[in-house]
């Protein structure tokens, strides 16, 4: 492991300014563009590898929340930590971790970002300071950690904690607000608020208003349409700033969509985009059972039945992501020569990569897969 | 009798426990979706999404058995009991104790656990050993669609607090929810005869406390619980090609143990090997190490557990849990 109290991170993929505000806008736009057309790249070689069934278990991808990731972790500086869930590959492709080390830790190979022993969802870069947890709200507290050593060992440096809406009904990261307020701590908790947790709307398990409940807590809040990279960065920027400046944590609140579902192969998604077959397998059962003698009045299971309705209902209008993608939001704000470029490089940056990882996969099996 | 997934079997046995006593209701993440034909028979009123929050909602199980409910709670996986460990330690298996006896608490919690299918160390843990380990909790593990039927509803019928672990591995139901099924290319080592199976109709309950003998042999017994059973049928079956018969134990109950049958089938074969998914130390392994040695059985005994961290990659995942070969090695060592 590398030691982080005395160097600074050692990257070994491209690199973002660490002053974004010194570039010009133009040079800016279309680095933001390029940082997030790859972590869109890259969680869609992720996608076709799980397709593939060369990923075995559960694979949560960050579509939708680029522009968090890129408006966030760009502006963090040498010696920021930051504490992940369980979509951690775009923050760390941001923060310059190598895209291949990911996707081989993707497959679960020795040549992985972690000697494929974690996978997608356990991913540590000791030398970027950052250490990711599939157990939801835990980044909360890791970040209040981490900003505390930072605090002895690295003075004017932040951590920044990633989590769900639906991980704010878990009490550590309750708790994690307070401490970080009580403590003082140098922390940006980033809420990307997708409206579900896991395949359960928001509204049916969370109550009051999340902006109103963070700065009850006294964090200083901000809160941005998720997709607008230009929002986010500012957002952040306002909070890393005041937290940097030991004038207390914050939480920037961004509202994204997620198109994948909760991870792939979602069982609420595939009822949308697989009507007949998810229907032939689903409907005998609810059917029988909502006949069967013994249970609830007949209001009871249309009741029931309406809430199972309403619920994927509510699924298909979030769906609507074309028009708030925000790959595609980055891009309009470039002149469409540039953005053509910058396609072009990360089209040749995957392909290089994918070269790369079929040569290994042709070595030998992997995953699982028959 | 009608052939039932393992899934559905937990299941069946949950729904012949709330068709008979309106009191038994189910919360946690996802339920309504996971537990969608439970919900549409029974109501909403019966069958509620919980907040990704386990410490307040399993602790809110406590308070419902206390005021007169029959809560089965389910946390999505094992491992995420974890963030509700103080609840299960110091409430729901204090409570008796505490009161003197005076107060029941006829409480449930359900969660799915197990590996074998790739999900990496932090969400397919065992974890029946450390639950077994707290007095006042009983814990099951079912392996075949039957017994998930019965010990579910003999968890329910039970005025105690009752944890029930379904292995996702068996439970077609836990693989689909997860995005398995969507994928027919990604190989799985199920076990046919713990995926799918005959369960009595009406479900009969599966006595709490009792294993049972799933193959008779002469000269070793493998002793396991969950997909471990069906790992050790495995192995008996190419013991005897080699002309070892070895009898295979299902526990189905980690916590009480069946003492008896553990010592009856030791004694008898001389030869005792524990096939456990879950972590090698101070666990169910070691546990009846300590019962043989109690009860002065001098049987040869070893033991195939998991000793750390389940590695994400499938290759050394299969390496870690309790795998055929593994078994054999154990198994060859003594004979």
């Amino acid at each position: 492991m590398a030691d982080h109290n005395a160097a600074g991170p050692s990257r070994t993929g491209p690199q973002l300014p660490t002053e974004p505000a010194a570039d010009p806008a133009p040079e800016r736009r279309s680095r933001t563009y390029e940082v997030m057309a790859r972590v869109r790249a890259v969680e869609s070689l992720q996608s076709e590898l799980w397709d593939r069934g060369l990923v075995s278990g559960e694979l949560h991808t960050g579509v939708g929340e680029e522009a968090v990731a890129a408006g966030v972790v760009g502006q963090l500086r040498d010696g920021d930590a930051m504490a992940l869930d369980h979509r951690a590959t775009g923050p760390l492709v941001v923060r310059g971790v190598d895209p291949a080390a990911l996707l081989r830790e993707t497959l679960g190979l020795e040549n992985g970002l972690c000697h494929g022993m974690g996978g997608h969802m356990h991913l540590f870069a000791p030398d970027v300071l950052a250490a990711s947890d599939g157990i939801v709200g835990s980044s909360g507290p890791t970040a209040c950690g981490l900003a505390l050593a930072g605090r002895h060992r690295r003075p004017g440096t932040v951590a920044v904690a990633f989590f769900g809406e639906g991980a704010t009904n878990a009490g550590p990261l309750l708790e994690s607000w307070n401490l970080a307020v009580a403590w003082n701590l140098p922390v940006l908790f980033v809420c990307k608020d997708n409206g579900w947790a896991i395949t359960t709307r928001r509204r049916d398990v969370t109550g009051g208003h999340l902006v109103r409940r963070a700065r009850s807590f006294g964090l200083r809040v901000r809160s941005v349409d998720g997709w607008r990279v230009e929002a986010v960065t500012a957002a952040a920027g306002t909070l890393l700033d005041a937290a940097r400046a030991g004038r207390g944590p914050g939480l920037l609140h961004a509202r994204v969509r997620r198109p994948d579902g909760h991870f792939l192969g979602d069982a609420m998604l595939r009822v949308l985009t697989d009507p007949v077959a998810q229907m032939k397998t689903l409907a005998p059962g609810l059917w029988s059972s909502a006949r069967t003698s013994g249970g609830a009045p007949l209001r009871g299971r249309a009741g029931a039945a309406t809430h199972l309705g309403g619920r994927f209902a509510a699924l298909a209008a979030d769906r609507a992501f074309r028009r708030r993608d925000p790959l595609a939001h980055a891009r309009r704000r470039l002149p469409p020569e540039v953005a053509d470029m910058v396609d072009a490089r990360v089209a040749e940056e995957v392909a290089a990569l994918t070269a790369d990882l079929e040569a290994e996969l042709s070595a030998g099996p992997v995953g699982g897969a028959r | 009798m009608s052939t039932l997934r393992f899934g559905a079997a937990v299941d069946a046995g949950l729904a012949a426990a709330m068709a008979e006593d309106d009191s038994v209701v189910t919360w946690g993440e996802d339920v309504r979706l996971l537990r969608r034909e439970l919900l549409v028979r029974f109501g909403k009123d019966r069958v509620l999404d919980a907040p990704i929050s386990e410490a307040a909602f399993v602790q809110a199980g406590v308070g419902a058995a206390l005021g007169g409910l029959r809560p089965v709670v389910e946390v999505m996986l094992a491992d995420f009991l974890a963030t509700a460990w103080s609840a299960l330690l110091n409430s729901v298996a204090k409570v008796t104790d505490f009161s003197g006896g005076r107060w029941r608490l006829p409480l449930v919690v359900r969660t799915a656990c197990g590996g074998w299918y790739g999900d990496g160390g932090q969400h397919e843990q065992a974890l029946w050993g450390s639950l077994a380990g707290i007095p006042g909790l009983k814990v099951v593990v079912p392996s075949t669609p039957a017994d998930a039927a019965g010990l579910m509803l003999a968890a329910v019928r039970d005025d105690d607090p009752v944890v029930v672990l379904e292995h996702k591995l068996l439970s077609e139901a836990w693989l689909d929810y997860l995005g398995g099924s969507t994928r027919g290319n990604l190989a799985l080592d199920v076990p046919a005869a713990g995926a799918a199976g005959e369960v009595p109709q009406p479900v009969r309950p599966t006595p709490i406390g009792t294993a049972t003998l799933r193959r008779e042999g002469r000269d070793l017994s493998l002793v396991a619980v969950g997909v471990g059973v069906h790992r050790a049928l495995e192995a008996a079956d190419r013991l005897a090609t080699e002309g070892i018969e070895a009898a295979v134990l299902d526990l189905r109950t980690v916590a009480p143990l069946d003492r008896e049958a553990v010592v009856e089938v030791a004694t008898r074969t001389g030869r005792l090997v524990v096939v456990d998914e879950d972590y090698i130390r101070a666990g169910l392994s070691g546990e009846i190490a300590a019962v043989l040695s109690e009860d002065g059985v001098g049987a040869r005994y070893a033991r195939v557990a998991v000793e750390g961290t389940i590695p994400f990659d499938r290759g050394r995942e299969h390496q870690a849990l309790p795998n055929v070969d593994r078994i054999l090695q154990a198994a060859k060592a003594l004979a």
